[in-house]
């Protein structure tokens, strides 16, 4: 695929996009999992499908093409994303009770959009599982835009996701303002969701936020350590998944998958090696 | 301009149909040390809510540093440790020193970045509770004394004008205990930080305290240490609602 990379310009917009989805992906994965968010990016995901699952239609069935699939999907995340935030507030003492509202409205929508535009075969097996060629141009360009605006975001209230996601009580009492900071989380969020699913796929996209957090968190002690190491496992696991994926024609969505739960298996391999059984606990006592 | 840090006015608070505070009034003065005491489910820690604004009370006003609750803004002036500081999320990949940078975070502001001033503020700080060895090790994987030393350090990271403590050491071994009241001695005499800690060690309260109230649904107590230790087992059973024995502590 290397070689490849500088003969085909779609390649190398997917490989773009794959390394800045490795990149963005495991950074909010990172505050996702430590806040055992992991369902919402699931959640999402399904709700991106109903969106691009609606833009297919528009174009199949009416050929209106004022909501590509890939900015239809970009806005029922985020409005899906708000969605949870409200549902959140409202039943404050389960405040994961939206997850599966969302998620189970999201597969609703999808189904009902796919059977009324009587099924979309390859197109939408690409959204599903993720593909190497679906990148384009202006896609290339959005995803450039997201990453760098989910960084920047990040980089600047690193202090304050970093205290709501360790304990929202005290972060709260401080002064911080927990409403304000979870909205812009969860607008990233479905952002990155959006994103990450031309080439992981919908299925497959909490996975590339997840996985290599978890594989990371096995094997360092800061948060800070954590959010490096998981980025270095999430470009890894896309740099190999996408190479594979092309030469063997899978999904690339499968192959990066594949990949992450490869290190995350080492990662454990490794830290019961150095630790022994009893989990690493190794300042226990004075 | 008045004196009092906090000032209670006729608190009501119920859980659903259960009362738990009746007509509290409390005026915590600046630079006072005071010890709260009561029994199990008195009220303490949801006073304490109150006080913070994370209940609102049925019935009843509270002022913070002499602005009503709804007016108040400056929360970086207050220093919390909360009962339940245990029951953080234990697999959260933090390094001690960064939990009490955390306590920074509202003060230094947004948009902002830790300097190297904070840095050496938060190492300040954790070398306050003797956890300096532990600067980079994992909070999960310390014993829950340490824990309860880290968030006494997150606390006191922001240079609070009052800390509010609640039962902060339990589970802390004895020799760090009595450094923990030392240190707060120490904040109250020489920081002019008003303390308020919410404890059932009542030997370690009168020797320390400048202040005591026994908490039980209603304010049963305001007083000197000497006025609590001079109280009779009659005095106190009615407080606590059942029979007490004083036991005497040689400290
Ligand atoms: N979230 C809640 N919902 C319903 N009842 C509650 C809740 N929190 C506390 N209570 C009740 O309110 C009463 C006062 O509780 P609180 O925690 O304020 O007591 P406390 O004085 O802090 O006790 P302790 O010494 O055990 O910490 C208790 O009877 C408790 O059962
Ligand atoms: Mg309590």
């Amino acid at each position: 695929m290397l070689a490849d990379l500088l003969a085909f310009d779609f390649l190398r917009h997917t490989f773009i996009t794959g390394l800045l989805i490795g990149f963005i992906g495991p950074l909010l994965g990172a505050f996702i999992v430590v806040r055992r968010l992991s369902l919402i990016a699931d959640a999402l995901s399904h709700v991106t499908l109903a969106g691009i699952a609606f833009g297919l239609l528009l174009e199949k069935r009416f050929a209106i093409f004022i909501l590509p699939p890939f900015y239809g999907g970009m806005a029922f995340s985020v409005i899906g994303a708000l969605l949870i935030e409200k549902l959140r507030s409202l039943y404050h003492s389960y405040q994961e009770i939206g997850i599966p509202i969302i998620l189970s409205g999201g597969v609703g929508l999808s189904v009902i959009f796919i059977s009324l535009a009587n099924g979309f075969n390859n197109d939408l097996f690409n959204y599903l599982f993720g593909s190497v060629s679906a990148v384009s141009r202006n896609d290339l360009l959005t995803i450039t835009g997201i990453t760098m605006i989910v960084t920047i975001i990040i980089i600047l209230f690193y202090k304050e996701f970093m205290a709501l996601s360790f304990d929202e009580e005290h972060a709260t009492i401080s002064g911080i303002h927990a409403k304000a900071i979870h909205f812009m989380f969860i607008v990233l969020t479905a952002l990155v969701i959006a994103a990450s699913i031309r080439i992981v796929g919908v299925l497959l996209v909490s996975a590339l936020m997840t996985l290599p957090v978890a594989a990371a968190m096995r094997l360092t002690k800061g948060f800070k350590q954590t959010i490096i190491v998981s980025i270095i496992f999430g470009e890894i696991a896309v740099i190999i998944g996408l190479i594979t994926g092309y030469y063997f024609s899978i999904p690339p969505g499968g192959t990066i998958v594949m990949v992450s739960i490869i290190i995350l298996l080492l990662s454990i391999l490794k830290k019961s090696k150095t630790t022994g059984h009893n989990g690493g606990v190794q300042h226990g006592y004075e | 301009m008045t004196n009092s840090i906090i000032s209670l006015k006729h608190i009501d608070y119920s859980y659903e149909d259960k009362t738990v505070l009746q007509d509290v009034n409390l005026e915590l003065e600046r630079g006072v040390f005071m010890g709260m005491v009561g029994p199990n489910g008195g009220g303490k820690t949801t006073l304490i809510k109150i006080m913070l604004g994370i209940l609102k009370p049925d019935n009843g006003s509270v002022s913070l540093f002499g602005k009503p609750m709804d007016r108040f803004k400056d929360w970086t002036k207050i220093g919390f440790v909360s009962q339940k500081s245990n029951s953080f999320n234990k697999g959260f990949p933090a390094t001690v020193r960064e939990v009490v940078s955390m306590g920074l975070a509202a003060k230094v502001g947004y948009l902002k970045f830790f300097n190297k001033h904070h840095k050496e503020k938060v190492m300040h700080a954790i070398r306050q509770v003797g956890m300096e060895d532990y600067a980079d090790a994992s909070i999960g994987n310390l014993s829950g004394g340490q824990q309860q030393r880290v968030f006494i350090a997150r606390a006191l990271v922001n240079d609070p004008e009052l800390l509010i403590l609640d039962e902060p050491t339990v589970g802390v071994d004895y020799q760090n205990v009595r450094r923990f009241y030392d240190l707060l001695h120490q904040l109250n005499q020489n920081d002019q930080i008003t303390l308020l800690l919410v404890t059932h060690d009542t030997g370690a309260m009168t020797e320390h305290a400048t202040d005591i109230v026994c908490l039980n649904k209603e304010l049963h107590f305001h007083g000197e240490p000497e006025k609590y230790t001079s109280l009779t087992e009659a005095d106190l059973s009615r407080i606590y609602g059942h029979p007490v024995h004083v036991v005497k502590h040689d400290h």
